[in-house]
């Protein structure tokens, strides 16, 4: 995959991205609660190996939550998620081990400032896949340069714009090479200027065939990248839907409401 | 301005105004006297009584420290050749400086060896210190306790040799189980170590030579500030691992554990330390087999290291609060495990945000040392208030020993201080 040099023309066919038919995650009658509250409800979702998944919805909907399950950084009380093949159990081991091979990305970049941009790219692989210091770095460095930030590889976190930071976070990500990315709200807490740097970068993913499970508010994106989107609200799965049919013909009053609040403006 | 245009507003600059020296009151001295010292009536008023008090504390104390006499033998003889007139008596730390440094009874032809253990304390603390420095230094810092423990002690090599290959049998022994489980490798070690230990009492027992290379010190003759650092050097050292241990614990999701690490730092947080070294002092001895010999210096250290290691979890716990949510979710999220996340990413941060509390606790600790004093062990302090202020000779200088036993401490922690602001420099990654 290194190769292919992706264009950045952000018109992409989305129709040219395959889709396997294998499973990449599997979520059956998914229950979590916060003490009393109730806040995901009977979640079931297949994702396949290759599909790009937006998941939308007002704040508090569980969005966020949902996608934290499925790398257990949340505990889910009831129902079975199997992610790449392997059932989530409380097995710290069988826990460390789905983590590695998913990869994640913050709404605050979560980037460790006390390291450097390439330490921070070459930590998990040199620590968790024993890869040899050497080749961990060479690894990232080609994963800097895909990000288009070689050259803030010896700098800190802290002296980085934010656009930057989130792409660096998506490199550190990448390094471990995962199969499944998972991005809860990577945009929201940058600049409109940024929004771009790090949607381009997302995209480019997406053209490579990464299995994607995408929290965001970022309609463009979805309508442009996703091959499936879906909407939340209360804890529930309210409708899902080719994003054609899902922006222009909602079937939910809720999604209605949601898409004609966002989008009215 | 020759080239601005009265009566309009439009204007254009058609040469550069050349640069010009501010005016003479707003530079320089006189520039920060006026704003420093005289911005206001009342601030020039004080100004003025703070030079008076300072001239007058400088007119007593300067020619009393100037005209001290530093070569008589005695406070009388001292006064004689003051014959009236201010000066200090420095004399007694000149003809007692050995006994300041090592106590009374550490047999004056072997100071070398303390004096060496103090030489070889940098060499050891250095590569910690300062990181930059050569990795492979550190195994001279691993050696040190052991011969730093020879050289002040004494006696048969055969003792510190044990305690190293016990830690070193401990480490095999956990390592060859650590895979299955951490608590097996864990308990597993310590046993094993402590087998060993046991049985190796047997060894050196039968093996000690009549005549040991280096003549054994017994504990109760250490003293002086040697004892200070001791006690200082070796409770810092092992209290602020212990600390991490106990603010780890404290934040552990396992209620025991959880429970024993709160119990134990709120039991030692609210209990004085002078009561925690009587403890040590008398009330051990009825907890163990009657005829144990248990090292007086090491029922002090054992106190002393609790109750700092109590503080340093606190302060780190404070460090661990600091750090945001997200640093222990994005370690998670590339799968690191508990022991990798906290090694790589959570202590490093959490420690540099309590360098400053820890540092505190750690001078705190070192002063805190001549507490023992009050334990009858003569420490720097205990020397000066026993056996020196009591002598006939010296009896009646209390103002030049503190002074003395000021300076020495100060010393040191003025150090420490400032090692710990370079730190705190050296390791701010975040505004550069």
């Amino acid at each position: 995959m290194a190769e292919t040099q992706p264009s950045m023309d952000t018109n992409v066919d989305t129709s040219q991205m395959q889709v396997s038919d294998e499973v990449a995650i599997t979520i059956e009658g998914m229950n979590k609660w916060y003490g009393a509250f109730h806040v995901l409800r009977d979640i079931n979702l297949t994702v396949n190996r290759g599909e790009r998944i937006v998941i939308c919805g007002p704040s508090g909907s569980g969005k966020s939550t949902l996608i934290r399950c499925i790398n257990a950084l949340e505990e889910h009380q009831q129902g079975k998620i199997t992610v790449d093949g392997t059932l989530l159990s409380s097995d710290l081991k069988n826990i460390d081990k789905i983590r590695s091979e998913v990869g994640m990305c913050f709404q605050h970049f979560n980037l460790f400032p006390h390291l450097t941009i390439l330490e921070n790219c070459t930590l998990a692989p040199i620590w968790v896949r024993k890869t040899p210091k050497k080749e961990a770095e060479e690894t990232a460095m080609h994963f800097l340069e895909k990000v288009k930030i070689p050259d803030q590889a010896n700098k800190y976190p802290g002296q980085l714009s934010g656009g930057q930071q989130q792409r660096v976070a998506i490199a550190r990500s990448l390094c471990m090479r995962p199969r499944i990315m998972l991005f809860d709200e990577p945009t929201s807490a940058l600049d409109p200027e940024m929004i771009k740097e790090v949607l381009d970068t997302m995209i480019e993913l997406a053209e490579e065939g990464m299995t994607m499970l995408c929290v965001t508010h970022e309609m463009g994106f979805a309508r442009q990248v996703a091959n499936r989107v879906i909407f939340m609200d209360q804890g529930q799965i309210v409708e899902q839907n080719e994003p054609e049919e899902f922006f222009n013909n909602p079937k939910s009053e809720r999604t209605q409401l949601f898409l004609s609040q966002i989008l009215g403006h | 301005m020759s080239d601005t245009h009265a009566h309009s507003v439009a204007f254009v600059r058609t040469e550069t105004l050349p640069q010009l020296p501010p005016p003479v009151g707003e530079r320089g001295a006189v520039k920060w006297m006026r704003e420093n010292l005289f911005s206001t009536i009342p601030n020039g008023i004080l100004t003025l009584v703070a030079l008076y008090v300072i001239y007058r504390f400088a007119a007593f104390a300067l020619p009393w420290i100037a005209n001290g006499i530093w070569n008589t033998d005695s406070l009388a003889e001292c006064r004689e050749v003051l014959d009236g007139t201010t000066g200090a008596c420095f004399s007694v730390i000149s003809e007692r400086w050995n006994q300041l440094l090592f106590g009374f009874s550490y047999p004056s032809e072997l100071y070398w060896r303390p004096a060496l253990a103090f030489v070889l304390l940098f060499f050891a603390a250095a590569p910690v210190m300062f990181f930059d420095l050569p990795r492979k230094l550190l195994i001279f810092t691993a050696l040190y306790p052991f011969i730093a423990f020879w050289l002040i002690w004494g006696g048969t090599i055969l003792t510190p040799l044990f305690a190293l290959v016990g830690i070193v049998v401990g480490y095999l022994v956990y390592s060859r189980y650590v895979r299955d489980s951490f608590a097996m490798g864990f308990f597993g070690g310590v046993l094993a170590a402590l087998i060993f230990w046991w049985l190796s009492g047997y060894v050196t027992a039968a093996l000690a030579p009549e005549e040991p290379f280096l003549e054994a010190v017994q504990s109760r003759d250490m003293g002086g500030f040697m004892l200070n650092m001791i006690l200082g050097v070796v409770c810092v050292s092992l209290s602020l691992p212990l600390g991490i241990v106990l603010a780890l614990g404290r934040q552990s999701s396992m209620p025991i554990i959880k429970w024993i690490c709160v119990i134990f730092i709120e039991f030692i947080r609210g209990v004085p330390l002078i009561t925690l070294l009587f403890v040590a002092n008398v009330v051990l001895a009825y907890f163990l087999p009657p005829g144990t010999t248990f090292d007086l210096i090491l029922r002090v250290i054992i106190m002393i290291t609790m109750f700092s290691s109590a503080y340093i979890a606190e302060v780190i716990r404070g460090g661990l609060a600091a750090l945001p949510k997200g640093q222990y979710e994005a370690a998670d999220s590339l799968g690191l495990d508990y022991a990798q996340a906290m090694r790589l990413i959570i202590l490093p941060q959490a420690l540099k945000i309590s360098i400053p509390g820890i540092v505190n606790v750690a001078v705190g600790l070192f002063k805190d040392t001549t507490l023992v004093s009050v334990i009858s062990m003569f420490d720097l302090v205990g020397m000066i208030r026993g056996p020196i202020l009591s002598s006939t000779d010296w009896n009646g200088v209390y103002w030049e020993l503190f002074m003395a036993a000021s300076v020495l401490f100060f010393v040191v922690c003025y150090g420490i201080s400032q090692y710990s602001q370079w730190l705190e420099r050296r390791l701010a990654t975040d505004h550069r």
